[in-house]
């Protein structure tokens, strides 16, 4: 790659850069096979299903010589190596075949359903990170204390609450009780199709189109699930932040700044946390993929539709294609994410170049 | 305290360290870690609910007072009282006693679950670390892959084209859980790779499955301990979710996930339906993680 190196020096010497892009490459690499492979497990799983493919496209009651006619047009009689490459060159072309129940292209569904469920995800986020973070911080700042018991609690239930059962009984409560949320949904029945959707986050489109009144239905049909769903991020990101804090407060910058009589207050914020920063983005990055999993059960609790709600109903009625074409977008948003704080954590971290 | 001699005797035997044999030299170390354990409140907790479960679904056709599966139309939606505990279900039949017999369930498959990814995880993560080059190259990248997916749609892929079923379930569960036991397994394995008791094992000989059973194993084992007790209570939630979509134990089998699904559609008229399995799922995957924070503590303190 540098071909403009002379000397035996390592390059990381001279300047950091090229080494910083071998590794972006690299990882480039890593996350093509990783694509490859993600493919190959979604195509095997095509593969084990027990009905035939060829029933599903020309029913039950179709002749002999029709069976054969489309069993060649769908390259059955094919290598299986051939048949894994047309699916590859499906799948860049993004065709991921068509739904049954929606007698749609399933790309054209997911179109429809993934901003939902990002806009789930993403407030969930933010609710997870803002309120574990701080707890995590608190909780290793007073380690031992009742605060430091209480986020391990919290941490503890997070992790071993079954999300489903959770918003099951945040409805029986809520709405069932206290009448105080919709039973689910994304806005009310009267509220939809006013919205012009521009980006399909129907907070930013109401917010957008100033349909203030759509747009406080629909915080109030995100809200439930987006705290339960916090409620499980934050759980593991309070877990993180702790460790992390106690990590870096252990160090001896941390003594000298106590002895330069630095207050308490700076030491936690300006020292200790900016530290933690990096390794931070990577653990949100992760509990972003982790809320991508959530989502299938709270979606379905709370009749949100988004992927989640697509995935399940299309599992219902053995819609292969759909749940493949689900299943492949989620692990290809869980690479992406990944990559996306790997990247970040290059360029914000000198240590890494 | 007024201790019979021969308990007494038997806590000097064990506590002492002038060890004259390796029976009671390994003795001495399980029963400190067993005092540091129950010393633990919260980690006591843990076990005992664990043990707690394991009767229950031992001795489950004893504790059930009622038959889990006879339906009773007559009887339907009944609200908890004397005779059923946690009241019935919508066909009649006793919370408690389902809920007692999906303890079985449960345990099912978390056990078959650890017994299946434990020799799997080992096996990949330790012979990619001791063999390194394009060995771990190859088995790190397949081990990436699964792990790219978030685990429960990985489950779900796999239950959907294997069908639902309890077998299938704890096979799909199985291939999402092996990855994090393969990367714990060669990380352990390569801090003890380039040891001198290796490398004096290699220069006598001894062949690479050998080293890995003989050698590596015993070491990697703590750590792996504490991370298939934790990972049980990943793998708890993971098949209440398979159940509650309709995926994993088929009725009339009672399981935890399926019983809080199947009560989501009388929410309104019988809140006990959702709301007893869900407490039991939680209950039991939190004992599992109090028991595996306490074990850390005790058998793997370096990654505490």
């Amino acid at each position: 790659m540098s071909i403009t190196q002379t000397s035996d020096a390592p390059p990381s010497r001279k300047s950091p850069f090229p080494k910083a892009a071998a590794k972006i490459a690299t990882s480039f690499v890593v996350i093509l096979t990783t694509l490859l492979g993600l493919m190959m497990i979604t195509f095997t799983v095509g593969r084990m299903v027990p009905a035939d493919p060829v029933i599903a496209v020309i029913g039950d009651q179709a002749d002999q010589a029709t069976y054969d006619r489309v069993y060649k047009e769908m390259g059955l009689d094919r290598p299986i190596y051939v048949q894994f490459g047309n699916y590859l060159s499906d799948v860049v072309h993004l065709d991921f075949g068509q739904s049954i129940i929606t007698k749609q292209a399933v790309s054209k569904d997911l179109a429809r359903v993934f901003p939902a469920t990002i806009e789930l995800a993403t407030l969930a986020t933010i609710i997870g990170a803002g309120l574990g973070i701080p707890l995590g911080v608190v909780a290793a700042v007073r380690k031992g204390t009742w605060v430091d018991h209480l986020a391990r609690v919290v941490g503890l239930l997070g992790y071993s609450t079954p999300i489903f059962w959770l918003g099951t009984v945040v409805i029986l409560v809520f709405y069932a009780y206290l009448g105080a949320i919709p039973p689910g949904g994304r806005v009310y029945l009267y509220d939809e199709g006013i919205v012009q959707a521009r980006t399909n986050f129907i907070l930013i489109d109401s917010a957008l189109g100033g349909h203030w009144n759509v747009f406080w239905s629909a915080v109030h049909h995100i809200i439930a699930p987006a705290v339960i769903l916090g409620y499980a991020s934050m759980a593991y990101l309070s877990r993180m932040t702790r460790s992390f804090m106690l990590e870096q407060l252990r160090h001896e910058y941390i003594l000298t700044a106590r002895a330069k009589g630095l207050g308490q207050r700076p030491i936690i914020w300006r020292h200790a946390f900016r530290n933690i920063r990096v390794q931070l983005l990577t653990v949100i990055a992760l509990a972003y993929c982790g809320l991508l999993d959530g989502t299938v059960l709270i979606e379905t609790v709370f009749a949100w539709p988004g992927l989640g709600s697509y995935l399940t109903s299309a599992l219902f009625f053995a819609d292969m294609n759909a749940v493949l074409g689900s299943v492949l977008l989620i692990g290809i948003i869980s690479i992406a994410i990944n990559l996306l704080s790997d990247i970040v954590y290059r360029f914000i971290d000198p240590r890494t170049r | 305290m007024a201790k019979s001699g021969t308990f007494s005797n038997l806590h000097d035997w064990l506590i002492s360290e002038d060890f004259t044999s390796s029976r009671q030299a390994r003795l001495h170390s399980v029963y400190l870690g067993w005092r540091s354990l129950i010393a633990n409140p919260l980690a006591f907790a843990g076990f005992a609910i664990v043990l707690l479960l394991i009767i229950v679904a031992a001795l489950a056709p004893v504790i059930a007072v009622h038959d889990p599966f006879a339906q009773d139309f007559l009887k339907a939606l009944q609200a908890p009282s004397a005779a059923h505990w946690f009241g019935t279900d919508e066909f009649g039949r006793d919370v408690f006693s389902r809920l007692v017999y999906g303890a079985r369930t449960t345990l099912y498959i978390t056990i078959l679950v650890t017994i299946i990814v434990a020799p799997i995880g080992f096996v990949i993560g330790a012979t990619a670390g001791y063999l390194g080059g394009w060995v771990d190259v190859v088995l790190m990248r397949i081990t990436d892959i699964f792990l790219s997916f978030p685990s429960l749609v990985l489950a779900l892929a796999f239950s959907a084209a294997l069908g639902p079923g309890i077998e299938n379930a704890v096979i799909a569960i199985a291939l999402t859980v092996w990855p994090p036991i393969a990367r714990l397994a060669r990380a352990e394995t390569l801090t003890f790779r380039h040891a001198d008791f290796v490398i004096a094992a290699e220069l006598q000989g001894a062949g690479t499955g050998r080293i890995l059973l003989r050698h590596i194993v015993p070491l990697c084992a703590p750590s792996i301990i504490v991370r298939l007790t934790l990972n049980m209570s990943s793998i708890i939630l993971t098949a209440a979710g398979l159940g509650f979509l309709g995926l994993g134990a088929q009725p009339p089998m009672a399981e935890w996930g399926a019983m809080a699904a199947s009560g989501r559609q009388y929410l309104l008229d019988a809140w006990w339906l959702t709301t007893v399995p869900g407490i039991a799922i939680l209950t039991v995957s939190l004992a599992f993680n109090l028991l595996g924070d306490g074990l850390r503590d005790i058998m793997d303190p370096r990654n505490g």
